[in-house]
C-alpha cells in the first residue's frame, strides 16, 4: 500500500490535535509515515503509533530551533526522498504552510493549502477548500508531482488505530539556505489553561461591545470549558491578545458551538468562524449582520445576557 | 548605503463586494470591483518607513495581474513608492501560486533588490505562502510574518508571533520579508501624494521581457486544478429573540437542548 508522509506538529513532544486528525485522513489514502523533528521528537512516538503511524522518521538537531523554517524543509525533503510517498500532508499552521510550499517547489509538485477534507478521486487526491470567507466550497486536485496538501484543524475526527510506529532515524544534511534566518530569542506563549482556540469544541468570543472588559466572556467560556476568541476591533483596542483573534488575519475556527458577543459580524470576522456547527450571537443591535448567520440570537445587552447565561450554565451543571 | 526595496502588491476583488468564480473556475476579476489588497498596504507602509530611515533608498512596487491591477500600483505610488512595474500578459490568466511566484521571482531579479517586501497573505487566495516561495526561488533568506520590522547595517530584524512562541529573527540582506496587519497602520495617500503619483514611472512587462515560456504559467501551466466551486448554501435562518429579562436563561435552554450544557 502506498505511503503518505504526515508532518508532525508538536510542542516539546506533545503532539497537537491537528496532526492526529491528519493521521485519520492519511489512512484513507495509504499508510501514514510520520515525520517528527526537533526537541522532544522522541516523545511523540506513542501518540503517533496509537493513531495509525506505521513508521516514525525522527531527527533532532540544534538547527531546527536556531533557524527559521528552512531546516525543517530540508528534513521533510530528506523524508520525501527516502519514502517516495503518494502524498505529503502538513497541518495548516502559518509555519506548516511555509514548509509545505518550499518543499513543493523543490520537488516540483503542486500545492493545496487549507484543505478541510480529502478523498481519493479517480485522478488522485481531491481536496475540499473554503473560499471567499467560506461563502464557496471548492474541490481541487494537484496535477503535477506528488500532492502536497496542508489541512486545517478540525477537518477530521481523531481516531485511535494502533499501528507499529517503528522509529527510524532520519539523516538530514542541511542546505546552505538552512542557516539564512537566525532565531535570536524565543518567548513561549503563556498557557491560559483554556483549550487551544483552533482545537476547541466551543469558542466564546467578544468584540468591541465588551467595551474593554473580557471578564464576562471569560467566565462564560470557563463555565462551558470553552476557548476565548476576540474580534479584531477588540484586539486592536488592546483588550485581548492577537493570538486569540478570530477571522481572516487571525485564527480560523470551526467548533461545534461559537458564541459571539458584542461582535457585529464583518466579512473578515465571518471568514474565520462561518463554518462553525452552531452559531449563537448576543448583540444589542437587531440589525447586526452576525444575526444572518445564527442558529440562535439574542438582541440585548451582553452585560445582562452573558452573566445570566453563565449563572444558568453553572446551576445546570450543578 | 543604497537600498533597493521591491514591494509585491496584489490587486484583489473587494471582500465587501459579491465575490465569485468565473466560468473557467478562476477568480472572477471582472464583475467585482478591485483594490490594492489591504494586507499589502502594510507591506508598502513598512517599506516606506525603512526607506525613510535609510540614506538612499528606492521603493519599487510590483504587481502581476490583468490591466486593472495597475490600480494597485497607483495606490501604492500615491502612498509614496517611487516607481512601479506591472507584469501583464494574457497567458498569465489562471496562474496558480507556483506560476505567480515564478513570475514575481524573475521580475524581482530584473528590477534588482536588496529587500523584497510582501503582505502576510492576499485577501482573495489567502494562501500566505508566496513569500516563502519567493525566498526559495530567489535563494535568499525568508524573514516572514513579522509584526515588527527594521533594517540596519545590511541586516533585517523583526518579531514573528507564532502559534507556540514569539520569536526574534534576523537575516542578512538580501532577503524576502512579509509583514502582518499587526505591523502598524498604513498611511493614507495625501492629495499631494495622489498628484505626484500620476507622474511616477510605471513600466509594463510581459512574459517575453522576463524570458518565461507561456506554457510555464497560466491555467495550462498550473500544477493544481479546481474541479468545482459551489456557493455554500446560506445558513438557514435561526431564531432571534429580544431579551426581555430572561434572555440568558432562554439561551441556556436552547444550549441544553443541543446538549452543550
Ligand atoms: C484586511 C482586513 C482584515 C481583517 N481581519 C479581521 C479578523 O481577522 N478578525 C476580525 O474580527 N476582524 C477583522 N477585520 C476587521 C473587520 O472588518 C471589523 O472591523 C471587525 O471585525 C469589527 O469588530 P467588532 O464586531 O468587534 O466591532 P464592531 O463592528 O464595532 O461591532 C461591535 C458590535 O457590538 C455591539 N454591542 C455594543 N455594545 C454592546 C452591548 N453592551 N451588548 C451587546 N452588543 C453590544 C454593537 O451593536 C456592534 O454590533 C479585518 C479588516 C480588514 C480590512
Ligand atoms: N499577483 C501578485 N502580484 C504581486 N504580489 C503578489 C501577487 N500575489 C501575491 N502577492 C504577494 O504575496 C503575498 C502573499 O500572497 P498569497 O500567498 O497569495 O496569499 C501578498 O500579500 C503579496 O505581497
Amino acid at each position: 500500500m502506498a505511503e503518505v508522509l504526515v508532518y508532525v506538529d508538536h510542542v516539546d513532544g506533545a503532539v497537537r490535535k491537528p496532526t492526529l486528525e491528519l493521521l485519520t485522513l492519511a489512512r484513507r489514502v495509504g499508510e501514514p509515515v510520520a515525520v517528527a523533528l526537533g526537541a522532544g521528537a522522541a516523545d511523540t512516538v506513542g501518540a503517533l503509533a496509537e493513531h495509525g503511524a506505521t513508521r516514525v522518521l525522527m531527527a533532532d538537531a540544534p538547527e531546527f530551533a536556531e533557524y527559521l523554517v528552512v531546516p525543517k524543509v530540508d528534513a521533510l525533503q530528506a523524508a520525501y526522498e527516502a519514502v517516495q510517498p503518494a502524498a505529503v500532508l502538513v497541518p495548516s499552521s502559518a509555519e506548516g504552510k511555509e514548509i509545505a510550499a518550499r518543499l513543493a517547489v523543490r520537488i516540483k509538485s503542486g500545492i493545496i493549502t487549507d484543505a478541510v477534507d480529502l478523498e481519493a478521486g479517480e485522478e488522485g487526491l481531491v481536496a475540499t477548500q473554503s473560499a471567499f470567507a467560506a461563502s464557496f466550497t471548492t474541490k481541487s486536485r494537484i496535477t503535477q508531482g506528488t500532492p502536497v496538501i496542508t489541512v486545517k484543524p478540525n477537518s477530521a475526527a481523531v481516531e485511535a488505530a494502533p499501528a507499529a510506529g517503528a522509529v527510524e532515524a532520519l539523516v538530514v544534511s542541511f542546505s546552505d539556505a538552512a542557516s539564512g534566518t537566525r532565531v535570536t530569542a524565543r518567548t513561549p506563549r503563556e498557557s491560559t489553561g483554556r483549550p487551544e482556540l483552533t482545537e476547541a469544541a466551543i469558542v466564546v468570543a467578544g468584540g468591541r461591545g465588551v467595551n474593554g472588559d473580557f471578564a464576562a466572556v471569560e467566565a462564560l467560556a470557563d463555565s462551558l470549558g470553552a476557548a476565548v476568541g476576540a474580534s479584531r476591533a477588540a484586539v486592536d483596542a488592546g483588550w485581548y491578545p492577537h493570538s486569540n483573534q478570530v477571522g481572516q488575519t487571525g485564527k480560523s475556527v470551526s467548533p461545534q458551538l461559537y458564541i459571539a458577543s458584542g461582535i457585529s459580524g464583518a466579512i473578515q470576522h465571518r471568514a474565520g468562524m462561518q463554518t462553525s456547527k452552531t452559531i449563537v450571537a448576543i448583540n444589542k443591535d437587531a440589525e447586526a449582520p452576525i444575526f444572518d448567520l445564527v442558529d440562535y440570537g439574542v438582541v440585548g445587552d451582553l452585560f445582562e445576557v452573558v452573566p445570566q447565561l453563565t449563572e444558568e450554565v453553572n446551576t445546570r451543571k450543578g | 548605503m543604497s537600498l533597493n526595496i521591491v514591494v509585491c502588491v496584489k490587486y484583489v476583488p473587494d471582500a465587501t463586494g459579491d465575490r465569485g468564480f468565473a466560468d473557467d473556475l478562476t477568480v472572477d476579476r471582472e464583475d467585482t470591483d478591485g483594490l490594492l489588497s489591504e494586507l499589502d498596504e502594510y507591506a508598502v507602509e513598512q517599506a516606506l518607513q525603512i526607506a525613510e530611515d535609510a540614506d538612499d533608498a528606492e521603493v519599487t512596487v510590483l504587481t502581476v495581474g490583468p490591466e486593472d491591477a495597475r490600480g494597485a500600483l497607483s495606490k501604492a505610488l500615491s502612498m509614496g513608492a517611487d516607481k512601479g512595474v506591472h507584469v501583464e500578459d494574457d497567458d498569465l490568466h489562471g496562474s496558480d501560486v507556483m506560476g505567480t511566484s515564478l513570475v514575481l521571482a524573475k521580475a524581482v531579479e530584473q528590477v534588482g533588490y536588496d529587500l523584497v517586501m510582501c503582505g502576510m497573505a492576499s485577501t482573495d487566495g489567502e494562501m500566505g505562502v508566496l513569500p516563502a516561495l519567493l525566498s526559495e526561488r530567489l535563494g535568499v533568506a525568508q524573514v516572514t510574518l513579522l509584526s515588527e520590522v527594521s533594517v540596519e547595517d545590511g541586516t533585517v530584524k523583526g518579531r514573528r508571533d507564532g502559534d507556540a512562541a514569539s520569536e526574534q529573527v534576523e537575516a542578512s540582506l538580501p532577503a524576502v520579508v512579509s509583514v502582518t496587519d499587526q505591523s502598524g497602520e498604513a498611511r493614507y495617500p495625501s492629495f499631494k501624494g495622489i498628484m505626484a503619483a500620476k507622474k511616477k514611472p510605471v513600466e509594463s512587462w510581459d512574459l517575453d521581457d522576463l524570458d518565461i515560456e507561456p506554457k510555464e504559467v497560466g491555467l495550462t501551466g498550473a500544477w493544481t486544478a479546481v474541479e468545482s466551486a459551489a456557493e455554500r448554501p446560506p445558513r438557514t435562518a435561526g431564531t432571534v429573540v429580544k431579551d426581555e429579562g430572561a434572555g440568558g436563561k432562554e439561551l441556556a435552554e436552547f444550549l441544553t437542548g443541543l446538549k452543550f450544557i
